[in-house]
């Protein structure tokens, strides 16, 4: 226990006379709270439309006013034949192209409502699918109310659609516990990696093997100060989501600090047990690297799992991070107790406790 | 601990891949020796410290630290040796005396425990313990490590090349240091690439090439394997090489720092020589006879390989 604290001390005497880290740990969170979430939206707006007018009735002129007084819309042109509509959409101008045909608004009062057309530009995929289904939804309800003023029986019966947990479904809720979780595998991946192979650069740790100290003792020095750096840094993140954006967790803090410590735990674990198996720097840099994109993009950080296929599936049950990324959404946004999460706690323990051992037999006094 | 012997190798064998590092090397080190390691820079010398102290386990062969087998007890032998690398190798961004400290506290005592071993050279640091061990002169980082690696009283000692890149004034107050730690009974094994330093130990290894040439006291190894040497200058230095290895009874002729050494059979008539040369257009030719050193015995070991 003495040896350990001497450790300690040492570590944290580095850590505060270091010129990169303490910035590191201060100003990365703050960077990336309060810029990502402005960035990182997925919500589509200003899509450009142009129509094709064959129809040129009341109806027709209605669609159009409704459209362009859509917020995610804006009615670029309405034009005369498809061609002149096809050329807008290539020189990049317009994302999406509607065609009413003629007879539209008479057909609608036969109640034989012609079809209309949509074509969108998938180059952007979301903003395509997304701008198409905004569009689909103006003309729906543009339909139901002139069916309602005409007194006709509503043509479709439209789909209410209430989103639980972020009824707004604000793309930033959704990403703010994801972008805690990216900074907890940055710092507490990264900053141990270095530190540890940062010792083999300087040859420090050639001295440190042939005192008696036990590597279970000299490991856990190594980790314990970045689990505290962690919980810092997920403090500040914290603060900001409810200071800026005025998020803070629907259910317990707690729950969302015992489940943050077991990640840490994990990466932590797994930087150091990278950085014993490495050289150089830019070894442990470059695997770390690798594991790190494949836990952001793989862990449902981004994109949900469950449209992932089968087999990508079945390799996220092995990434920590996606048993985090539930419980902090699931406290965060749905207000979910320790009951309802408990299997994700265990797998994220057993995660802990593998990895922190993985550390330990990893580094070799003597080779 | 009484074991006889303070560092004992018996057939030592190390190998990198197909290269092999130490090859079969055997010696003692007595209790209280100061021991010194004498090789060019890929002898091997830093791989017999590395099995030594327990940083390596050796591919043949066995070795003993202070009676302990250095594969089977290697924990005891950490607790009983210090080491000092040849790269300097303590925190550069910690401060002498909070280096020092950390080191006494891995190893389970206080500086003041052993501040006697360590007094005579932590004394010239003194006045610099709130810097940080980084921004220390060469000399001085040197006599903090070798303060680190005394703070726990090892009973042997291993440095590691401590002179290479030191200037020659703290070289010298270098080994007056370990003649001092010698008389505190503390065996110490210790390499260097300068044959000059071989005379300030109790005994030499030469090695070169994993395989050890020869081991005695320095005298001793001179006197075994000394020949008349002769010292040779004037005019054009390399041609001069070229036809002093033409002279007869000359065995070798090597460059040797600003005059060529020629190692010589009895027969050789040094007047004559010196006539000839100065007949094949050479001015000023010295030639004169010497004693034969350390260097001068190790190229002759390391030729006849």
């Amino acid at each position: 226990m003495r040896t350990l604290s001497v450790l300690l001390q040492k570590e944290f005497r580095q850590l505060s006379r270091n010129k990169f880290v303490p910035k590191v740990i201060v100003l990365f969170p703050i960077m990336v709270m309060l810029v990502i979430p402005w960035v990182t939206t997925m919500d589509v707006r200003n899509v450009g439309v142009t129509v094709v007018d064959d129809d040129r009735s009341t109806l027709s002129r209605r669609l159009v006013d409704n459209i362009d007084a859509s917020e995610y819309l804006s009615v670029i042109a309405v034009c005369d034949d498809y061609a002149a509509a096809l050329a807008l959409l290539e020189a990049g101008e317009t994302d999406a192209i509607l065609e009413i045909p003629d007879d539209c608004e008479s057909s609608l009062l036969e109640g034989r409502l012609k079809k209309m057309n949509i074509s969108a530009n998938g180059v952007n995929a979301m903003k395509g699918s997304l701008g198409s289904r905004y569009l689909m939804g103006a003309i729906a309800q543009t339909l139901a109310e002139v069916q309602a003023e005409k007194g006709l029986p509503a043509s479709v019966e439209p789909t209410v659609v209430r989103n639980f947990y972020n009824p707004t479904l604000e793309y930033r809720n959704y990403m703010v516990p994801a972008l805690m979780i990216m900074l907890l595998v940055m710092i507490c991946g990264f900053l141990p990696a270095l530190n540890l192979v940062g010792e083999k650069e300087t040859g420090t740790i050639e001295q440190i093997n042939v005192t008696p100290v036990g590597r279970f003792t000299f490991t856990l020095a190594k980790l314990i100060p970045f689990w505290l750096v962690g919980l810092v840094v997920l403090s500040i993140a914290m603060l900001l989501a409810w200071g800026v954006y005025a998020l803070s967790p629907a259910g317990s803090v707690a729950g969302i600090y015992a489940a943050a410590l077991l990640f840490v735990f994990t990466m932590s674990g797994l930087g150091v047990a990278i950085a014993n198996k490495s050289d150089t720097m830019q070894q442990a840099m470059f695997v770390m690297f690798f594991i790190v994109i494949i836990f952001i993009l793989m862990s449902g950080l981004l994109t949900p799992i469950d449209s992932m296929p089968a087999w990508a599936q079945k390799i996220t049950l092995f990434l920590p991070p996606r048993y985090f990324i539930e419980i902090m959404r699931s406290i965060y946004l749905k207000g979910a107790t320790f009951g309802d999460l408990w299997h994700d706690f265990a797998a994220l323990g057993v995660f802990a406790v593998v990895f922190d051992l993985i550390a330990v037999a990893a580094y070799k006094k003597r080779s | 601990m009484n074991a006889r012997y303070a560092i004992e190798i018996d057939g030592l064998t190390k190998r990198y891949g197909s290269m092999t590092a130490l090859d079969r090397v055997s010696f003692r080190v007595e209790r209280g020796e100061l021991f010194g390691l004498i090789g060019p820079d890929g002898a091997g010398k830093t791989t017999l410290f590395r099995l030594l102290t327990t940083l390596m386990n050796p591919d043949e062969g066995t070795a003993a630290v202070d009676g302990l087998d250095c594969v089977a007890s290697y924990r005891q032998i950490r607790s009983r040796v210090g080491y000092m690398p040849g790269r300097f190798s303590l925190y550069a961004d910690l401060s002498v005396e909070e280096n020092l400290a950390f080191f006494a506290a891995l190893f389970g005592v206080r500086v003041a425990d052993n501040y006697d071993l360590i007094a005579p050279i932590y004394r010239q640091i003194e006045p610099f313990r709130t810097r940080r061990a980084g921004k220390l002169s060469g000399g001085m980082k040197q006599k903090l490590a070798l303060c680190c690696a005394l703070i726990h009283r090892p009973s042997v000692l291993f440095l590691d090349e401590p002179t290479t890149g030191v200037d020659a004034v703290s070289r010298s107050e270098f080994w007056d240091m370990l003649a001092e730690l010698k008389a505190k009974e503390i065996s110490i094994l210790v390499s260097t690439p300068y044959m000059d330093e071989a005379d300030r130990c109790d005994r030499i290894a030469l090695i070169n090439e994993g395989h050890l040439l020869a081991v005695d006291s320095p005298r001793g190894i001179v006197s075994a394997y000394g020949e008349r040497i002769y010292t040779l200058s004037g005019g054009d230095m390399y041609a001069l090489l070229l036809a002093a290895r033409r002279l007869p009874h000359v065995r070798r002729c090597c460059p040797f720092g600003a005059a060529h050494h020629l190692s010589v059979d009895a027969d050789f008539d040094a007047a004559a020589c010196r006539r000839q040369l100065m007949d094949e257009g050479f001015a000023d030719v010295a030639l004169q006879p010497a004693e034969s050193g350390i260097e001068d015995v190790f190229i002759k070991l390391m030729n006849h390989e």
